[in-house]
C-alpha cells in the first residue's frame, strides 16, 4: 500500500526505475527475438507480421517504457536534493503521472493478444499503413495517449519544483547542470508530447470515425502524418538525449575532482539544442519528395545542431584535460558515452546531408546511428547515473570489480550489434525486413551474436543491483572524492525519507 | 590481458561468421553507375576523412587526459575552467567547417531534384507488395507491366539452397537504356512504398495519391538491383526493384518484343472457357498475386487476411466477388487488380478460388468481368 499511495519522491523515483527497468527487459527480449530471426537469411523463427509487430513494439517499449521513465525517475530521486526542497512541488500529481504507466504499459503488450495482433507498423505508426491495422493498433494509440498525458503531469511538476522551490542562494545559474537540462527537457516534453497526440488521435479517427487527414482519396495527405509525428519526434531525441547529457555532466567533473570546464556555454548549448530540435524535423523525410527549398532549409538547419554539440562535447574533454581522473564504473560509463555518442554525433552529421541520406535512408545506416545516440548516448549515461548514486539511494556500496565487468561487457556488445549495422546500411540492407539477400549475413550474425550477449550482460546488471540493496558495504555520506553537490555535501548515506525539511542555505 | 583475450574471443567470432557465409562480405556502397551515385559515394568519403580527423584530434586528447591525468600517476587537479577565447573558437571554427561542407553538398541537392528534361519517363506505382511498370513518354511509350518477386517460396521459408540473387530477383525487370535521362514518376495504390536502386543514387518514396518524381541515367550495361526501403506491410521485405540497362539498340529491341508480346496477350474476352481451363490457369493467377496473404491453403491469416475457404463472398454470387477483385477493398491489403489483369485472368483466378478448398460455387467467365469493369 506504501507504493500505491506514496507521495514521496524517492518512492516515486524508485518505482519509476523500477519500471524502466522491467520494461527495457521486455523491450531487450523483443530485440533478442529480432536478431534470432535475422541470424540468418530465411524465415526460420517467426512470420513476417509478427516480425513487424516485435520491431514497433521495441521501439515503443524502449523509447517510451525505458529510457524516458529512467530518467523521470533520476529526476524524482535527484532534483529536489540537488536544489535543495523537500519534496516535488505537487506531490500527488507526482504519485498520478507514475500510476498512469503501468495501465499504458499494459495496454500496449495486450495488443499482441488481440485479433491481429500487435501493430506491425515501425513505432513511428506512418499512415495509411495504420488504417489496415487491428485492434491492436487502437490499444497502442490510447496507451500512447496514456503516456503523454503522464509524460506532461511529470514535467509541469518538474518545471514548478525547479522554479519555486530552490532553496536560499540557488540561483538558477548556480544549479548543478543536471538539473538544467531537466529544466529544458520538461519544457521539450510540454511543447511535444501534445503534438504526438495529435497525430494519433486523427489516426484514430481516420480509422474509425471516417475522416481523412491522411487519406489522398478523401483530400488528405499521408506526408502531414509525417510532418506532425517528427514535429513531435525530434524534440522527443533530444527529450531522451538531455536528461543524459546532464548526468554526464555530473559524473565527469566528479571524477576529474576538477569544476565543469564551461558551465554557462552548457546552459547555453543545451538551451540552444532544444531550440534548434524544433525546426529540423523533416531530415527525417527527405525521400518524400519536398521541393529542393525545403531539403536545403533542413539541411543546413540540421547542420547546425553539430555546433551547440561540438560545444558539449569539448567542454567535457576540456573538463578531463588536467584533472586528477579515476575510473569507477560511472566514469567508465561516462567515457564509453562521450566516445560513442560523438560517434552517433557524427553519422548524425553524415544524415543530415540530403544526397547522403537519401542514399541510406530506411537503410541500417539509419539503425545503426540512433541506437549510438539512444543507447551508447542515453542508456550509458542512465547506467553512469545508477552507479553514481546508487549508494545514496541505498546507503550501500556496489561491487565496483563487477560494475566495471558489467560496463566492458556492454560496451563491446553494443559495439559488436551495432557498429557492423553501419556497413550493412552503406551496402543497401533497408530496415525492418525479416529476410535478406546472401551479401549482409556475415555482418547481420555478428550482430545477432553481439545482441544475445548484450542481454545477458544486463543480467549481470541486474545481479549486482539487487546484490548492493541487499549487501553492499555501507555507504560514506560522500563516496565520490569530486562530488560537490548538495546531496553529497548536505545529506547523510543513506539519504533520510524526509530530506531538506529546513531549507539549507546556498553561497 | 583481459584486453588480448576479449579481442581474441572477438576475432575466433569474427572468423566463423565469415567461414559460415558462403556470399561476398558487402560493406560499403554498391559500385555507383550514375553522375548522382558517384557524387554522394564522393562526398561521402570526403566527409569520412574529416570526421576521421575531428574525431582522432578530440578523442586523441581525452586518450590523453585518461593516460596522463590519472589520480593513480599522482596528478594533481588543476582548478581552471572557462575560457572565452576557447570558447568562441570552438563554437565559431566547427561552424566555418561546416558552412565549407555545405556547398558542394548543395549543388549535388540541386541537380538530385533536377528533373526537367528526361529523355524517357516511366510511371513507377507500389502495390501490397510488387511494383507496377508504366512506360510514359519516350520510347517504349505505352508498355506496362507487373514486377515480382521471382525467389521460390522454398527458398524463403524452406531448406532449399538460395540462389545468388536470393530476393533480389523479379519475373520481370525494368529495362531502360544507358546514357538516357530516365525520370521515374513514383506513387503507390495502397501504402507507402519506397523505390530504391541503390547503384543510381535514386531513392523516392511512393505515396498513395500523389505523384512525386527522381531521375537518373546510367553509365554502363548492367542489372541493378535493389528494394523496397519504407514498410509496407507483412511482404515489406519481399518486393526488390531490378533494373537492366542495356545499350540504345538492344532497347529497341526490347521494345519492339514486348509491343509484340504485349499484343499477343491481348485476348477476346467474349470467349468462353471450359471450367479446367479456368481452373488451371487461376492457380497459376492465384500463386503469383494472392497467394502471400490468403495463403496456399486459402485459410488466410484472419483477421487482417480473411480465409477464402468457405468465405461468404466467394460461395456467393459471382458479381460481388468480381467487384471486391477488380476495385479492392480500401484500407485493406486487398488491392483493386482491375488495372493490373486481364479479364481473363481475373475470371480465371476467381473460378479458382470458387471451386478450390471445398468451395463448390459456380464458374465465371471473361465476359462477365468484362461486364462489372467501370
Amino acid at each position: 500500500m506504501r507504493w500505491i499511495t506514496t507521495t514521496n519522491h524517492k518512492d516515486i523515483g524508485t518505482l519509476y526505475l523500477w519500471f524502466s527497468f522491467i520494461m527495457f527487459s521486455v523491450g531487450g527480449l523483443m530485440a533478442v527475438g529480432i536478431r534470432m530471426e535475422l541470424f540468418s537469411p530465411g524465415l526460420q523463427v517467426m512470420d513476417p507480421d509478427f516480425f513487424n509487430q516485435l520491431t514497433t513494439m521495441h521501439g515503443l517499449i524502449m523509447v517510451f517504457g525505458a529510457i524516458m521513465p529512467v530518467f523521470v525517475g533520476f529526476a524524482n530521486w535527484q532534483i529536489p536534493m540537488m536544489i535543495g526542497a523537500p519534496d516535488m512541488a505537487f506531490a500527488r500529481l507526482n504519485n498520478w503521472s507514475f500510476w498512469l504507466l503501468p495501465f499504458a504499459a499494459t495496454l500496449l503488450v495486450l495488443s499482441f493478444f488481440m485479433p491481429g495482433g500487435a501493430p506491425g507498423v515501425g513505432w513511428t505508426m506512418y499512415a495509411p499503413l495504420t488504417v489496415q491495422m487491428g485492434i491492436g493498433m487502437d490499444l497502442t494509440i490510447f496507451a500512447v495517449h496514456i503516456l503523454g498525458m503522464s509524460s506532461i503531469l511529470g514535467s509541469i511538476n518538474i518545471i514548478t519544483t525547479i522554479l519555486n522551490m530552490r532553496a536560499p542562494g540557488m540561483t538558477l545559474m548556480k544549479m548543478p547542470l543536471f538539473v538544467w537540462t531537466w529544466l529544458i527537457t520538461a519544457y521539450l516534453l510540454v511543447a511535444a508530447m501534445p503534438v504526438l497526440a495529435g497525430a494519433v488521435t486523427m489516426t484514430l479517427t481516420d480509422r474509425h470515425f471516417g475522416t481523412s487527414f491522411f487519406n489522398a482519396a478523401g483530400g488528405g495527405d499521408p506526408v502531414l502524418y509525417q510532418h506532425v509525428f517528427w514535429f513531435f519526434g525530434h524534440p522527443e531525441v533530444y527529450i531522451i538525449a538531455l536528461p543524459g547529457f546532464g548526468v554526464i555532466s555530473q559524473v565527469i567533473p566528479a571524477f576529474s575532482r576538477k569544476p565543469l570546464f564551461g558551465y554557462a556555454s552548457m546552459v547555453y548549448a543545451t538551451s540552444a539544442i532544444a531550440i534548434i530540435s524544433f525546426i529540423v524535423w523533416a531530415h527525417h523525410m527527405y525521400t518524400v519528395g519536398m521541393p529542393v527549398t525545403g531539403q536545403l532549409f533542413f539541411m543546413y538547419a540540421t547542420m547546425l545542431v553539430a555546433v551547440p554539440t561540438g560545444v558539449k562535447v569539448f567542454n567535457w574533454v576540456a573538463t578531463m584535460w588536467k584533472g586528477s581522473l579515476t575510473f569507477e564504473t560511472p566514469m567508465l560509463f561516462a567515457c564509453g558515452f562521450l566516445f560513442m555518442f560523438t560517434l552517433g554525433g557524427f553519422t548524425g552529421l553524415v544524415l543530415s546531408l540530403v544526397p547522403i541520406d537519401i542514399q541510406v535512408h530506411d537503410t541500417y545506416y539509419v539503425v545503426a546511428h540512433f541506437h549510438y545516440v539512444m543507447v551508447a548516448g542515453a542508456l550509458f549515461a542512465a547506467f553512469a547515473g545508477i552507479y553514481f548514486w546508487i549508494p545514496k539511494w541505498t546507503g550501500h556500496m556496489y561491487n565496483e570489480t563487477l560494475g566495471k565487468i558489467h560496463f566492458w561487457l556492454t560496451l563491446v556488445f553494443f559495439n559488436m550489434i551495432f557498429f557492423v549495422q553501419h556497413f550493412l546500411g552503406l551496402a543497401g540492407m533497408p530496415r525492418r525486413i525479416p529476410d535478406y539477400p546472401l551479401m549482409f549475413e556475415t555482418w547481420n550474425k555478428i550482430s545477432s551474436l553481439g545482441a544475445f550477449g548484450m542481454g545477458l550482460a544486463q543480467l549481470l546488471f541486474l545481479y549486482v543491483v539487487i546484490d548492493c540493496i541487499r549487501k553492499g558495504a555501507p555507504a560514506p555520506q560522500k563516496p565520490w572524492e569530486g562530488a560537490d553537490s548538495l546531496e553529497w555535501t548536505h545529506l547523510p548515506t543513506p539519504v533520510p525519507y524526509h530530506t531538506f525539511e529546513t531549507p539549507p542555505v546556498v553561497k | 590481458m583481459r584486453g588480448t583475450r576479449i579481442v581474441s574471443v572477438l576475432a575466433g567470432l569474427a572468423g566463423l561468421a565469415a567461414s559460415g557465409a558462403a556470399h561476398a562480405i558487402a560493406w560499403y556502397f554498391q559500385t555507383p553507375v550514375s553522375g548522382i551515385a558517384r557524387d554522394i559515394d564522393q562526398l561521402h568519403q570526403v566527409i569520412m576523412w574529416l570526421i576521421i580527423v575531428i574525431f582522432v584530434g578530440v578523442f586523441g586528447f581525452m586518450f590523453w587526459a585518461c593516460y596522463a591525468h590519472r589520480k593513480s600517476k599522482g596528478h594533481r587537479a588543476e582548478q581552471f575552467h572557462e575560457n572565452t577565447t576557447v570558447e568562441i573558437l570552438w563554437t565559431v571554427i566547427p561552424a566555418l567547417i561546416l558552412v565549407i561542407i555545405a556547398w558542394p553538398v548543395t549543388k549535388t541537392v540541386i541537380a538530385q531534384k533536377d528533373t526537367a528534361a528526361p529523355e524517357l519517363t516511366i510511371k513507377v506505382t507500389g502495390y501490397q507488395w510488387k511494383w507496377g511498370y508504366d512506360y510514359l513518354r519516350g520510347e517504349g511509350e505505352g508498355i506496362s507491366f507487373v514486377s515480382m518477386l521471382a525467389t521460390p517460396r522454398e527458398q524463403i521459408e524452406g531448406g532449399a539452397r538460395k540462389g545468388e540473387n536470393y530476393l533480389l530477383e523479379v519475373d520481370n525487370e525494368m529495362v531502360v537504356p544507358v546514357g538516357k535521362k530516365i525520370r521515374v514518376i513514383v506513387t503507390a495504390a495502397d501504402v507507402i512504398h519506397a523505390w530504391w536502386v541503390p547503384a543510381f543514387g535514386a531513392k523516392q518514396d511512393a505515396i498513395p495519391g500523389f505523384l512525386r518524381d527522381t531521375w537518373f541515367r546510367v553509365d554502363r550495361p548492367g542489372t541493378y538491383r535493389g528494394q523496397c526501403t519504407e514498410l509496407c506491410g507483412k511482404e515489406h521485405g519481399f518486393m526488390p526493384i531490378v533494373v537492366r540497362a542495356v545499350p540504345a539498340e538492344d532497347y529497341t529491341k526490347w521494345v519492339g518484343e514486348r509491343k509484340q508480346a504485349m499484343a499477343a496477350v491481348a485476348e477476346d474476352p467474349s470467349k468462353t472457357w471450359k471450367v479446367d481451363e479456368l481452373v488451371a490457369r487461376g492457380e497459376k493467377v492465384y500463386a503469383a498475386n494472392c497467394v502471400a496473404c490468403h495463403q496456399a491453403s486459402g485459410r488466410g491469416a484472419p483477421p487482417a487476411f480473411p480465409p477464402l475457404a468457405g468465405s461468404k463472398v466467394v460461395n456467393g454470387p459471382e458479381p460481388g466477388q468480381i467487384d471486391v477483385v477488380l476495385n479492392g477493398r480500401p484500407n485493406t491489403a486487398m488491392q483493386a487488380f482491375g488495372k493490373q489483369l486481364s479479364d481473363t485472368d481475373i475470371a480465371a483466378v476467381i473460378t479458382f478460388t470458387r471451386k478450390s478448398w471445398g468451395n463448390k460455387a459456380s464458374e465465371v467467365q471473361p465476359a462477365e468481368v468484362k461486364a462489372r469493369r467501370k
